[in-house]
């Protein structure tokens, strides 16, 4: 005890005197959650689009002014002839067009009947989709003003070939629970945090005890009597705190920065958060026991970071994957603890309700330390 | 500087090394190698790089597993006592073992901690040894700014902190100028006076001849063993360097 109690000391006074450390701890939070939450977001600020109307009616001048008056869309411009929207969308300069077919207001009056075609670039099949139920839900809105139907036929195109016209569709009603604004930074946020003190925690680690290594410290606590359980300890115990501490300051930002409504226990975020950590901090354990310098330390660590934050549905959501990278998934223990933060942050999610995602992260973190720590103690003498 | 070697009687052994080998792969680094170190003695490690005298150190510290053979050090085996060894040895590697980040007394107050001392006990042996070493007023600065001669007194010193019955210098004065290797190897004899065993690899010949016994390795074999003067007169030479080439060379002794 008195061993681990010295040597948590010295970590601390290390840690203390580290500037980067200390950078990483309060600025990366910061510019982590400005630069994500903003750029890693599917949603679509301005569309570019093309209004072919061969109505020219001031009903379908109307239509043209609503979707413009969302501010998703941009129209960039106006002709009478097809191909030179197709040839806008070729080209790049517009990445939409709204085609209205001459008589469109006349079949209105008569039929309550009409239809608008409406075609996207899909090269950005993300974007494309977006854009696309943007401009449906703005279509639908406006027949139901004017108490008719309006079909707009969604045509996704890529830019080589031309549209092809797709099968029309009726725009259901749609509520967006849990996300009302429908805020991408909302979603993203507890997930960015979660990578946060993934980088932070899986790094820190592996680099402070390579580090140890490269400078023949290691060696010589490895000639004392420590134990590698308490020398464990000692490494793995100031992460875990700086992790949290991260943690508070991210949420912090999120929710003082980017207001971002927390609506469940921050003692179910932390105790999560407390679980996961501990798996996080074996993965760093794990790398820093293959590693013998730094530069191997980072390579590994960042390549086994990308598959694991690529494999986690922060940025894709895991129902899209194939069945196999779904499995796979479930044996992620970011995946779990992204989705729980993203349940109790968003959603206000109990214990009971992420009680299946706690036992994974527990399994997880015990699992994985298991290992890391069996390897580390091989690992030297 | 001159100074007696304890009679080596066998309850006085402080290192025995029987048949040690190490092997990696099919290459065979340490092979076979056998000698006693007695209790007080300060005992040289020679050898050219590469001829095994790392792993051999390492063996005996408890870093590297025998793949073959016995050690003890300290009346303790080091393959199946490797935690009562820890307690009774002190080290202190070719590379700069302190942390450089810490002050000079954070650093004695670390690893006396770590071999259990109590904090007045740090207290007490830091402050003389810092007295010893004349760094008073550079106690409370980072280790960093030092000068490497002072570093390398400092990490000899810590090493000695909780009193080990035998101390490895893995080459301890490598780099440091001809006036603080003298410094250095009168506080070898300072401890070895205390009767701490002094086990100390080296390239410098010179500081071979202040141990009271050599071992000489060559391509994983002890290839010399004695006193400085008896491989001197077994190879009719006077000069520990001509001892040296000569076993490196493998053209062998006087008959």
């Amino acid at each position: 005890m008195r061993a681990l109690r010295v040597l948590l000391r010295k970590e601390f006074l290390q840690i203390r005197r580290d500037p980067t450390i200390l950078r990483l701890l309060f600025i990366m939070p910061v510019v982590q959650l400005m630069v994500l939450a903003n750029a890693a977001s599917f949603e679509v600020k301005e569309s570019r689009v093309w209004v072919v109307d061969r109505d020219r009616t001031p009903t379908s001048a109307a239509l043209v002014e609503r979707l413009a008056g969302t501010g998703r869309f941009l129209v960039v411009g106006q002709g009478l002839r097809q191909e030179d929207g197709n040839a806008a969308l070729l080209a790049g300069r517009a990445n939409a067009i709204v085609s209205i077919p001459e008589g469109f207001a006349r079949d209105l009056q008569r039929t309550h009947h009409a239809a608008v075609q409406l075609a996207f670039n899909a090269e950005d099949g993300a974007q494309a989709g977006v854009a696309s139920s943007y401009a449906t839900e703005v279509v639908a809105r406006y027949s139901a003003e004017l108490g008719a139907a309006v079909l707009p036929m969604n045509v996704a195109a890529s830019a080589r070939g031309t549209p092809t016209p797709g099968s029309p569709r009726i725009d259901v009603h749609r509520r967006n629970w849990f996300n009302p604004a429908l805020e991408y930074r909302w979603y993203m946020v507890p997930g960015i945090l979660v990578q946060l003190i993934t980088i932070g925690g899986t790094f820190m680690t592996a680099l402070n005890i390579v580090r140890e290594k490269e400078a023949g410290t290691l060696d010589q606590l490895n000639v004392t009597p420590i134990g590698r359980t308490t020398f464990i300890a000692a490494k793995l115990i100031p992460f875990w705190i700086i992790g949290l501490v991260q943690l508070s300051v991210g949420l912090a930002v999120a929710a003082f920065a980017f207001r971002i409504p927390i609506e469940g226990s921050l003692a179910l975020v932390y105790g999560a958060a407390a679980l996961y950590l501990v798996a996080a901090l074996a993965v760093g354990l794990w790398v820093s026991s293959i590693s013998d310098t730094q530069q191997q330390a980072v390579f590994v660590t960042f390549s086994l970071l990308m598959v694991y934050i690529l494999m986690s549905g922060l940025f894709t959501p895991i129902r899209s994957m194939p069945d196999w990278a779904q499995n796979v998934a479930q044996l992620n223990p970011l995946m779990h603890f992204i989705s729980l933060m993203r349940g109790v942050m968003l959603k206000g999610a109990s214990v009971v309700d992420v009680l299946p995602r706690l036992a994974a992260l527990a399994g997880g973190a015990a699992v994985l330390m298991t290992l890391a720590v069996r390897r580390y103690r091989k690992g030297g003498a | 500087m001159s100074h007696v070697p304890a009679p080596t009687s066998p309850a006085r052994v402080a290192i025995r090394v029987d048949d040690l080998t190490r092997r990696f792969g099919d290459f065979t680094a340490v092979d076979a190698i056998r000698f006693e170190v007695a209790s007080g003695e300060v005992f040289g490690f020679l050898g050219a790089n590469g001829a095994g005298k790392t792993t051999a150190i390492r063996m005996l510290i408890g870093l590297l597993a025998p793949t073959d053979g016995r050690a003890q050090v300290a009346g303790f085996d080091v393959a199946t006592d490797a935690e009562q060894v820890r307690r009774r040895i002190g080290y202190m590697s070719q590379r700069f073992s302190l942390y450089e980040d810490l002050t000079v007394r954070e650093n004695i107050a670390l690893y006396g901690g770590i071999y259990g001392l109590s904090d007045a006990d740090i207290a007490a042996r830091g402050g003389t040894m810092i007295a010893e070493l004349r760094l008073e007023a550079h106690a409370d600065e980072l280790v960093r700014t030092l000068p490497l001669g002072w570093k390398q007194k400092l990490a000899f010193s810590v090493a000695l902190l909780h009193g080990p019955d035998v101390v490895f210098l893995d080459e301890p004065t490598g780099g440091v100028d001809p006036i603080t290797r003298r410094q250095f190897w009168e506080l070898i004899y300072a401890a070895a006076a205390r009767g701490t065993t002094v086990f100390v690899t080296t390239h410098y010949l010179d500081e071979a001849e202040y141990c009271d016994r050599v071992a000489i390795m060559v391509d994983g074999r002890i290839a010399a063993l004695g006193t400085p003067e008896e491989l001197k007169r077994d190879f009719a030479t006077d000069s520990l360097d001509e001892v040296f080439v000569r076993l490196a060379r493998g053209t062998g002794a006087v008959a």
